[in-house]
């Protein structure tokens, strides 16, 4: 039960002010700006309460989302709400900045309306909303009684995130798995922690309404299919280095559209596909996850002025595949005077104002390794506090799932048109990226 | 600083500044921040040598990146580098930064202040007055040892520029502030004070600041001052508006500098120079006058100037409180402000009127302006004003009109504000009492007092009504009768409750005969009361009733069935339920001749000063309060509460009152307090009223004592037996260790000593037990009790004490102990009483011997109780012949016992003096021809006899050079009885 919503810019002043309760007065969207937003401590905590009242905040870049209430609500929930919002808000005009929200205040403001009714969130679903909610004007004159008729039915409806009706010449389906990796790792490379977060985004392009099933290679229906039959050796990885066929998710969550109730007693993921681009599942393993890059780093104090700095580099995966936009970024003392750097591959730089070594990489192929070295003169200081040695970070971007997942299958049923699983054209792509990937020096 | 040549712009800080400023968010400007301390570090750290101008700038834009909150680890060097610069803006620089950033532990002090040395020295004048500022901004301990040499050197030569004197001035003041131990003035004092004389008027401001400071931390080395600053004043006062030129403000001469050179005055008591002193009253005289004159400009400037002199003037002449006509001018010139539009004038002239009040010279011109403080009272509009008129008001009070200033006070308190409400309360009743000539007029003001500010009624307050009803034999029937009326009203005070409890219980008689109160109509109109008051109240009204029992025997069925209703008997509080219990026992079981000696009138207080004064000092802090308090009575007081340590004896009331005894019978009754006194069982509610009462109130306590012994089950020898054998069966057998008590402390004589002149306090304390000790006694009757605090966590298991009388001592002294608890809990405190009667006279002392187990460690501890034969004096008061007729009766040899001994102590009169009132006999005044000696008479009373005893003290202060003598002459019908107490007296003085 949310009992308003409040968009401020960097500045804290109000861009978009919507209330849906009584409880929640004029003063609260002063409140939140005067204690989170100019705080004179940075506010770190996601949920504030100022007077008997919750603030919930999420940040994109420069805008600040605030959903208030007074009663004891999800916090859960209200943050599930508010990324969806941000989600739709992207799905509409693109980036979330200052001007854009500025621009579309009437969409949103329309949107506020649909997806979020006397504080309880409705249907967020992007594709739905977009059949009645459209940024070119009033659709009202084009659309005839029944296709007003239908969008409610439809979003009124059972299956409320598919239009019956849909008809496609190519029955086409993408199939994004898209990881990011995060990691800890102590000077000696022993890992400290280590996990990934994944996603599994679909576009789908299929005409009715399709029944699909989707397969991976979850340890726990591997395993089950293993006692049946023999090795499927079909299953062996083609990814990384590890042979290992299965892997073992933590946890994970599903769109509404998949049936829980299956997922829950056959561990089989059954669903019809809302059109369009959706996030099917989202997912966390921490066991056995194939670390793309190996940081290793060497720091050497020469006197009280000098720093020297060795950074290895080395990609440890199919030396077939290539990674990209790689970038380590090595921490500098704060009383760094002057930098020289040189490395073998890519580019480096000092950026002073972010007190920090930048070194950048296009590409990168496996089973490689590249290196830095940096002279960092310092300035002698009185300050007796010795440098933190933050650790070396690093980005980067790579053609596989760090955590092995694969996909097995997905099957499309359409009993009522004539197209089988075989007239559907899928694509599956993998790629991973780095999370917080830091390595300690 | 001088005009900014186009070089000196230092474009690239301001653009580093606008950059901050365009930046949108913190993050941001961090970035930029980032980005220029890279850029200077690159710079400092660069091999070519920077020059100037640039290291100016980036030493500008450290200390702006600092002032926006960050830390600046790096950059001092440079700034030390900018201090040998030639230009000022260089200078200026350098010197912004040390003073701002430099701490005082840093390396670089010592390159500092070389570069400060090196600029005091050179001739240019701004360079010093640069230097001379960053001296007094740092005003490190550093600093000032490094150039508190220098600087008067500065300050005094021949040919230093003015401003730089001025600077000089202000910087020595500085550093004296910081550590005046390392500020020696010595040979520059008289050119210090000679500065008054300066041509330049700036110089001679800044030098008094100095001086003053100087002079108020030793008066005797600049006195000389006094007659520069009163010529110096005089010119200033005698000149006209234009003379100074610069120096005069809004047609005012130098304002500043006269209220400076009056305060300067203030530090000194009144010349004595004739000359001087007529000149200065001129000059005074100058000032009121030009006070009546016309204005001569309208601005508020002006009269701001003039006033603020005006009233350092009277400031002044309220100080040396010696020129009546002066002060009866300047409280005229007052009475004018009371009315001025300007509330800050008003509220200026009533603060000041309040210190000419306590002058005697001009004490009834203060008092004509009574309507206009009264009417200020009534109607400013700002709380603080008021309060000053409610001070005014207070201090302005004497006879004559303390009845009308109490009224008025009282009627404002209905209406005043609720923050001084408080105090003005305590005014009232302070005043009330101070200026009662009727006391039935006193005891009407404090009940209106309480009827209309009850909430604002402390305890003290109603403490001291009921002290003055019970001390004033005339007042008590009127009180009974007022209170009675007050009681009737349907909605009174709780504290007009626990008056109206305390006064009918003990004086509810002298009223019963009007049918219209009657016994039971008073106790109706109690108990009316009784369920809507607190638990300290209710606890009260039970004591009222009690008393009422005695006072009226028909209320007694009526009494008792309320005492014995379950709301009562089974209350929930156990203060409460005790008390119903023991009242409604006490009224079934004791006699109407028990009853009387039990629940007699209460004795008189002792006079001693009004707690509410106490209060209200504590309220404004000293010095607040008028100085009319009669000096020698407070003193007194203290001097009579400095015999005790201050904590100890609250904390023994405390813990006296709040263990009631678990053997809730009559007996805990006697420990908790003295039965007649009804009320002292409230706790530390009535501790105050109480704690200092010892030696008079508890008159029936000690009387009863035969009767309550007698019903008193005898198993207390049984019990512990039995708790000795359970608490030690599991280790040696019990024989070995307790058969065998330690010998007494080597101290425990220095111990005795400590209370031969007191009954209460800290007898023994080690890490794990604390013995606290208070003691009264009557005729030949005493009674100790004994409170052991566990100082531990840990608790003592079989806690066993017994009290041995060596020898002789047996036949002479009876000691009676009470059994105690053989369990003492962590931090808990048990008390026990020890019952002492007097046989015969005795010299030694009984010996107290404690056991108990602490981790199983046996602790074995012997002390000598405090008993001396002086605790059994009863004063005697006698006249100067009568003295010494005894004395010559008591001339055998054998009676007198003579010491003459050096004294331990310096010689206070009035130490010795409660000293020897401690001891226990009547210090006679007026007896021995020699003011200097002290003459006491007493007697002890022994249970076979009674021997009276005479005392002489004779001090010599000068018997020997640095030594004081005594000789200490007493004389008893009794030798042994002459002997000790000579002996133990000797060890006192």
């Amino acid at each position: 039960m949310i009992g308003g919503l409040f968009i401020y810019n960097h500045k804290g002043e109000v861009l978009i002010s919507r209330v849906y309760r009584d409880d929640i007065g004029r003063n609260a969207v002063d409140a939140f700006r005067v204690n989170v937003i100019h705080a004179r401590q940075q506010v770190r905590s996601p949920v504030t309460n100022i007077a008997r009242t919750s603030f919930f905040h999420v940040k994109r870049s420069n805008i600040w989302l605030a959903a208030v209430t007074k009663q004891n609500v999800n916090a859960a929930m209200v943050f599930e709400f508010l990324y969806k919002m941000c989600d739709v808000m992207a799905a509409y005009f693109g980036k979330i900045s200052e001007e854009n929200i500025k621009n579309n205040f009437v969409l949103i403001y329309e949107l506020l309306d649909e997806i979020l009714d006397f504080g309880y969130p409705q249907n967020s679903e992007t594709g739905a909303l977009k059949t009645f909610i459209t940024q070119q004007g009033i659709k009202g004159q084009h659309q005839t009684k029944e296709e007003q008729s239908q969008i409610t039915s439809q979003v009124t409806g059972q299956i409320g995130w598919r239009r019956e009706g849909i008809k496609y010449r190519r029955n086409e389906l993408f199939l994004d798995v898209l990881e990011s990796v995060n990691l800890l790792m102590s000077p000696q490379g022993q890992v400290l922690s280590a996990h990934v977060s994944g996603r599994v985004v679909m576009k789908s392009y299929l005409s009715g309404m399709p029944e699909c099933k989707f397969g991976m290679n979850d340890k726990i229906v591997i395993d089950k299919q293993g006692k049946g039959g023999a090795s499927d050796d079909a299953g062996k990885s083609e990814l990384g280095g590890s042979g290992k066929q299965s892997i073992a998710i933590d946890d994970c969550t599903f769109h509404q559209c998949v049936r829980l109730s299956k997922f829950d007693s056959e561990r089989s993921i059954s669903f019809i596909p809302p059109d369009g681009e959706y996030e099917l599942m989202r997912y966390r393993t921490t066991k056995d996850i194939i670390l793309p890059f190996r940081v290793i780093p060497l720091v050497r104090e020469v006197g009280r002025t000098k720093l020297e700095v060795k950074v290895v580099i080395k990609s440890n995966f199919k030396p077939s595949l290539l990674a990209q936009k790689i970038e380590v970024r090595i921490p500098t003392p704060l009383n760094t005077s002057g930098v020289q750097v040189i490395c073998m591959k890519g580019k480096a730089k000092y950026k002073a104002s972010e007190n920090a070594i930048v070194w950048k990489i296009k590409r990168m192929a496996g089973m490689k390794e590249s290196q830095i070295s940096a002279e960092i003169e310092l300035l002698p200081t009185n300050d007796k506090k010795k440098w933190a040695r933050p650790p070396i970070s690093m980005n980067f971007e790579v053609p596989f799932a760090p955590s092995g997942l694969k996909v097995r299958y997905l099957k499309v049923f359409e009993s009522k048109l004539n197209y089988s699983d075989h007239d559907v054209i899928k694509w599956v792509r993998y790629i991973g990226r780095s999370g917080i990937y830091e390595t300690r020096c | 600083m001088p005009a900014v040549s186009k070089g000196d712009g230092m474009r690239g800080l301001a653009v580093f500044i606008s950059d901050i400023r365009n930046c949108k968010s913190k993050e941001a400007e961090i970035k930029r921040i980032n980005k220029e301390l890279a850029n200077i570090r690159s710079k400092f750290k660069g091999d070519k040598a920077l020059d100037g101008y640039s290291k100016k700038k980036y030493v500008c834009k450290l200390l702006f990146i600092f002032l926006l909150g960050h830390d600046i680890d790096f950059g001092h060097m440079e700034a030390v580098n900018l201090l040998s610069s030639n230009k000022y803006t260089e200078k200026q620089i350098g010197y912004l930064f040390i003073s701002v950033l430099v701490n005082s532990n840093s390396e670089l002090i010592r390159l500092i202040n070389n570069a400060i040395k090196n600029d005091l020295s050179s001739r240019n004048p701004t360079f010093m007055c640069l230097a001379l500022h960053c001296i007094a901004n740092v005003g490190s301990r550093e600093m000032a040892e490094a150039f508190a040499g220098e600087i008067p050197r500065i300050l005094v030569a021949g040919d230093t520029m003015d401003s730089v004197k001025q600077s000089a001035a202000l910087c020595l003041l500085r550093l004296y502030k910081t550590s005046p131990d390392l500020v020696l003035m010595g040979e520059w004092t008289s050119r210090v004070v000679h500065l008054l004389n300066d041509q330049h008027m700036g110089v001679v401001t800044a030098a008094i600041s100095l001086i003053t400071c100087l002079s108020q931390k030793n008066p005797d080395e600049f006195k000389t001052c006094v007659s520069l600053a009163v010529s110096r004043l005089s010119r200033i006062v005698s000149s006209a508006s234009t003379d100074l030129q610069d120096y005069t403000y809004y047609f005012v001469p130098a304002p500043w500098l006269s209220c400076k050179l009056l305060r300067l005055l203030q530090c000194y008591p009144p010349p004595e120079d004739g000359a001087v002193k007529g000149r200065l009253v001129e000059c005074l005289e100058t000032i009121l006058n030009k006070a009546q004159e016309p204005p001569k400009s309208k601005k508020v400037q002006h009269s701001n100037a003039k006033n603020a002199i005006l009233f350092e003037a009277i400031a002044l002449i309220i100080h040396y409180d010696s020129e009546p006509n002066l002060l009866v001018r300047a409280c005229n010139q007052l009475g004018q402000f009371l009315q001025h539009r300007e509330t800050n004038l008003r509220y200026l002239a009533l603060e000041s009127m309040c210190t000419l009040a306590s002058s005697e010279f001009s004490h009834e011109a203060v008092k004509t302006h009574i309507e206009t403080v009264i009417n200020a009272l009534k109607t400013e509009r700002d709380v603080s004003v008021r309060q000053r008129a409610a001070d005014l008001l207070y201090a302005m009070c004497d006879r004559s009109n303390a009845k009308q200033i109490v009224a008025e006070m009282l009627s404002y308190l209905e209406t005043a504000d609720y923050s001084i409400r408080e105090e003005m309360v305590l005014k009232v009743a302070i005043l009330a009492e101070k200026y009662a000539v009727d006391y039935s007029w006193y005891v009407d003001t404090i009940l209106n007092l309480i009827r209309i500010a009850g909430d604002y009624v402390s305890e003290e307050v109603w403490y001291r009504v009921i002290q003055i009803v019970i001390n004033r034999d005339d007042v008590q029937g009127y009180a009974a009768k007022t209170v009675f009326e007050a009681l009737q009203a349907p909605a009174c005070h709780e504290n007009m409750v626990k008056v109206g409890g305390y006064i009918l219980g003990e004086f509810g008689n002298l009223i019963a005969g009007d049918p219209r109160s009657s016994p039971l109509v008073q106790f109706n109109l109690l108990h009316s009361k009784f369920h809507l008051c607190s638990v300290p109240t209710r606890a009260l009204l039970l004591s009222a009733y009690i008393k009422f029992i005695n006072l009226f025997p028909e209320t007694k069925t009526t009494i008792q069935e309320v005492l014995r209703c379950d709301s009562q008997i089974r209350n929930s509080d156990v203060e409460l339920q005790q008390r119903a219990v023991e009242y409604l026992k006490l009224s079934s079981i004791a006699s109407t001749d028990v009853l009387a000696t039990v629940l007699e009138e209460m004795p008189p207080f002792p006079e001693r000063e009004s707690s509410i004064l106490a209060k209200l000092k504590k309220k404004k802090g000293p010095g607040a309060v008028s100085n009319e308090l009669e000096e020698g009575k407070r003193e007194g007081g203290e001097l009579n509460g400095a015999g005790e340590r201050p904590g100890d004896s609250s904390a023994i009331g405390a813990s006296n009152a709040s263990t009631p005894s678990p053997s809730a019978d009559l007996l805990g009754l006697r420990s908790a307090a003295p039965v007649s006194a009804a009320p002292p069982s409230a706790g530390s509610l009535l501790v105050d009223v109480f704690s200092e009462a010892g030696p008079a109130a508890p008159a029936a306590s000690v009387n009863d004592d035969g009767f309550l012994r007698d019903l008193e089950p005898p198993t207390e020898s049984s019990d512990s037996l039995l708790a000795e054998g359970s608490g030690d069966s599991d280790s040696a057998p019990p024989s070995v260790v307790s058969e065998d008590p330690a010998p007494p402390l080597p101290e425990s004589d220095e111990l005795l000593n400590k209370f031969v002149c007191k009954n209460n306090g800290v007898l023994f304390e080690n890490q794990l037990l604390q013995i606290g000790i208070k003691s009264e006694y009557r005729q030949n009757l005493g009674r100790m009790y004994l409170f052991y605090g566990n100082k531990t966590s840990v608790q003592f298991v079989s806690f066993t004490t017994t009290v041995s009388c060596p020898g002789e001592l047996q036949s002479h002294l009876n000691v009676q102990l009470k059994p105690v608890d053989p369990l003492v809990e962590g931090g808990a405190q048990v008390q026990q009483v020890i019952n002492i009667e007097c046989i015969t006279d005795f010299s030694e002392a009984p010996i107290l011997n404690i056991k108990f187990r602490y981790g199983g460690a046996l602790q074995n501890l012997s002390l000598k109780l405090p008993v001396t034969i002086n605790k059994f004096f009863q004063p005697t008061e006698m006249a100067s012949n009568d003295f010494f007729q005894r004395w010559k009766q008591l001339s055998q040899p054998q009676q007198e016992a003579q010491k003459i001994f050096k004294a331990n102590h310096a010689m206070d009169t009035e130490v010795i003096k409660a000293k020897l009132l401690g001891l226990g006999t009547a210090l006679l005044d007026k007896v021995d021809p020699n003011p200097e000696n002290f003459v006491c008479a007493g007697v002890i009373q022994t249970k076979s006899q009674q021997v009276g005893c005479l005392l002489r003290l004779e001090p010599n202060a000068q018997a020997q050079p640095g030594e004081q003598m005594y000789r200490l002459t007493l004389r008893s019908s009794k030798d042994t009885v002459s002997k000790r107490l000579c002996d133990l007296l000797a060890e006192q003085f």
